[in-house]
């Protein structure tokens, strides 16, 4: 159905344009002034000032992994995010946890745990679908290097950067 | 010194009016023109004609020559550049302005208005501009008058034919 | 003065000492002095004018960041203040491009033609009265101001160059839009400063300065006595002098005098492309218009060419309505050397506050129409402008 829009009848102030011009040209004069005192600005001096304070609890930035309160690593190798990576960004290889090993009975570790920066996309579903809540995504973001063998981050250095992680998995706690 | 520099603006006039008519793309031709109008301009410097020269470059460089190029682009005529040279045009051609040319020298060498220097100009009153405008405005009043009528009749009538609904 | 020239002359070989004292005397001679000083205030005019451009452009991408509340350029230098030094050094090392089916001598012409002709506006502005009594405009002819208005009617031609020798569908667009824009505003950017002319009665732009300097500046004629150095030191002379001044004929010319000025800035924007009437290169839907196909040095030379135009015709503006060079309370240069550097100095700094109206301006209006434009120049403008024309001549012939 055709529906007709009734124009505004402009004013003659309205037509002239002239208040509506100096009206716009005093409010920006105003941010300028602002401005020019350093005060409103918001750009962030990036290198300098990081993000880092400002990201939300559920930013997914590099993927890391964690050991547990005693220090163990929480990884059992099961490979499962190397499976469901969409880029194939992980390389996990599998070791066999030692005899006389106090955590001898989780049975398997990584031997080596790389995952390829250069082709990380940050989508969380090696976090998500870790059962044993070992790979975590951090805050770290802007991970640079200047050949792709800096990009890759091996074992220690994904520990590293994750750190430790209390609770949450306690089922090889003595106990059970 | 003004010898040298009609020499050279002459010359300079005269090549890139030659570029109009030897020219095959129409834009480059159109923009010889507006060239050979700013020599010409540059020529009435010499001859301390200061507006004639500033007109010269406002109004036939300025505005008529910008409308022509204009057009020239939106037409975007390609036929022109195509179309072969004919050796018998050319000999036409080159015959009438030699013609042209033995005809202007015959007259200028046998005048006698041009064997003897002319005298020189009185020197001016007021600035060119002024001189101009008391001209018009005392000497020419009412053809100026009249020539402002014909252009405004003319724009109307333009106006008029232009629009679409003419019944 | 003797005893010191031969004094020097010792030091040469007495060949060379009689080239020195021709040389000298050639130099001094009238047309020597008139040659070597012309070239010396062109040479230093150019040089004021192209760093002014290059700081214009770094003032654009801080003034428009603080009225965005950003920051704008402040890595480079103290605030920044070397980045017009980084971004010529990157212009000049980029790929000097031409794409494949562009008309090469053509393509190549266009900046040029766009950088000349801001600059040839240069020559006949006064941009400061006299210094060591030589007069501070490089020429001064009897038609200056149509002179300007000439120079900036042939500016078109570059952009309408660039535009067809690039061969290519957006830069085509800008030059069409260019041209019919440019010509559009011509005329009312010249019928707007024909009542100066009827006021002051020259076109000379020196002329044109002294006017003001005699009767008050073109926008506010308020001090018809001269508002001199003797003035400030006797207030009641002075109040005297404005009220005699208050006549009439002076309040009513400044009317028609302020509409010009309104005219004749708002065509500015439009002639030196710049927003609200920047449709020739406009970016969201023109992809930067005429000069898309360019890069290197023929992108800057447009670049600069566009700032240039913005500065010469600040300058123009200044020059007809602002009151040039002049000052209320300062004298000219005739008083000392340093009452023509405040002249100059006076003159440079009108054309800043300009140039930042110009960049404020920008970054607060959005972009015209195409049909609003051509709607405006030629159904508002013009009209007003031929108005305004008979409206001076009725106050000049009635009002005494």
């Amino acid at each position: 159905m055709a529906f007709i829009v009734n124009r505004k009848k402009l004013t003659l102030a309205e037509k002239l344009y002239l208040p509506a011009i100096f009206s716009g040209l005093a409010i920006t004069w105003k941010h300028m002034k602002r401005a020019l005192f350093g005060k409103g600005i918001i750009t962030m001096q990036y290198p300098e000032e990081k993000w880092d304070k400002h990201l939300p609890e559920w930013y997914r930035g590099a993927p890391t992994l964690v050991k547990d309160e005693t220090g163990r690593e929480r990884c059992v190798a099961c490979q499962l995010c190397e499976f469901i990576c969409p880029p194939r960004a992980i390389t996990i290889e599998p070791m066999e946890i030692p005899d006389g090993s106090h955590w001898r009975k989780v049975e398997k570790k990584p031997r080596a745990f790389d995952i390829d920066m250069a082709r990380c996309i940050y989508c969380g579903l090696c976090e998500e679908v870790c059962p044993e809540q070992a790979i975590f995504l951090r805050k770290d973001y802007s991970i640079t290097g200047l050949s792709r063998d800096q990009m890759v981050n091996h074992k220690d250095k994904l520990y590293e950067m994750g750190g430790v992680m209390n609770g949450l998995v306690i089922k090889w706690n003595e106990k059970k | 010194m003004q010898l040298t520099l009609f020499w050279f603006f002459s010359l300079l006039m005269i090549g890139f009016g030659a570029g109009v008519v030897v020219l095959r793309n129409p834009v480059a031709c159109a923009l010889s023109l507006v060239a050979s109008f700013l020599a010409l301009a540059a020529l009435f410097v010499t001859l301390d004609a200061y507006f004639i020269a500033i007109i010269q470059v406002l109004v036939t460089a300025g505005a008529v020559m910008v409308l022509f190029l204009f057009i020239i682009m939106l037409l975007n005529l390609k036929a022109e550049e195509r179309r072969r040279v004919k050796l018998s045009a050319m000999l036409g051609g080159g015959l009438i302005v030699g013609c042209f040319l033995e005809l202007l020298s015959s007259t200028l060498s046998t005048s006698p208005l041009f064997s003897q220097p002319l005298p020189p100009l009185t020197e001016p009153v007021h600035s060119d501009v002024a001189m101009i405008g008391l001209t018009l405005f005392h000497s020419f009043n009412l053809p100026f008058q009249v020539i402002g009528v014909l252009l405004l009749v003319a724009t109307i009538g333009v106006v008029l034919l232009s629009r679409q609904t003419l019944k | 003065m003797d005893d010191f020239s031969n004094f020097i002359s010792h030091f040469f070989s007495p060949a060379a000492w009689t080239f020195l004292k021709t040389l000298g005397e050639r130099l001094m001679s009238p047309i020597g002095f008139l040659i070597w000083t012309t070239f010396l205030k062109s040479t230093i005019l150019l040089g004021i004018i192209l760093g002014l451009v290059s700081y214009t452009v770094y003032a654009e991408r801080r003034v428009s960041a603080l009225i965005q509340d950003r920051l704008g350029p402040n890595r480079v230098g103290w605030q920044g203040l070397l980045q017009p030094i980084a971004d010529a050094a990157k212009l000049l090392l980029k790929e000097n491009f031409t794409p494949k089916n562009a008309n090469y001598f053509y393509f190549r012409l266009a900046p040029k033609l766009v950088m000349i002709p801001p600059i040839l506006v240069l020559g006949v502005l006064p941009f400061g009265s006299s210094l060591f009594g030589v007069q501070m405009t490089i020429a001064s002819i009897n038609v200056g101001a149509i002179y300007v208005l000439a120079i900036s009617s042939i500016s078109v031609y570059g952009i309408v160059l660039a535009g067809w020798a690039s061969n290519s569908k957006y830069p085509f667009l800008g030059g069409i839009r260019s041209t019919s824009q440019m010509i559009s505003y011509e005329l009312s950017l010249a019928l707007s400063i024909v009542p100066i002319f009827m006021v002051v009665g020259s076109l000379n732009l020196n002329t044109i300065v002294q006017y003001q300097v005699e009767q008050g500046w073109m926008i506010a004629p308020f001090w018809p006595q001269g508002m001199n150095w003797h003035a400030l030191l006797h207030p009641a002379a002075a109040w005297q002098a404005i009220a005699a001044g208050m006549s009439l004929r002076h309040l009513l010319l400044w009317i028609p005098l302020i509409i010009s000025f309104f005219i004749f800035f708002v065509s500015m924007f439009a002639e030196t492309n710049r927003l609200p009437f920047d449709l020739p290169e406009a970016e969201q839907e023109l992809i930067g218009g005429y000069h898309t196909e360019y890069s290197s040095m023929g992108f800057a030379l447009f670049f600069l060419g566009e700032y240039t135009a913005m500065i010469s015709g600040a300058g123009v503006i200044t020059t007809l309505f602002l009151g040039g060079w002049s000052l209320p309370f300062i004298p000219d240069g005739s008083h000392g050397w340093v009452w023509g550097l405040i002249n100059i100095g006076a003159f440079f700094a009108k054309i800043i506050a300009l140039l930042f109206v110009f960049i404020w301006v920008r970054w607060t209006l959005p972009r015209f129409r195409y049909d609003q434009l051509m709607k405006l120049g030629w159904y508002f403008f013009f009209e007003l402008a031929i108005v305004n024309i008979f409206l001076t001549a009725l106050i000049l012939t009635y009002v005494k």
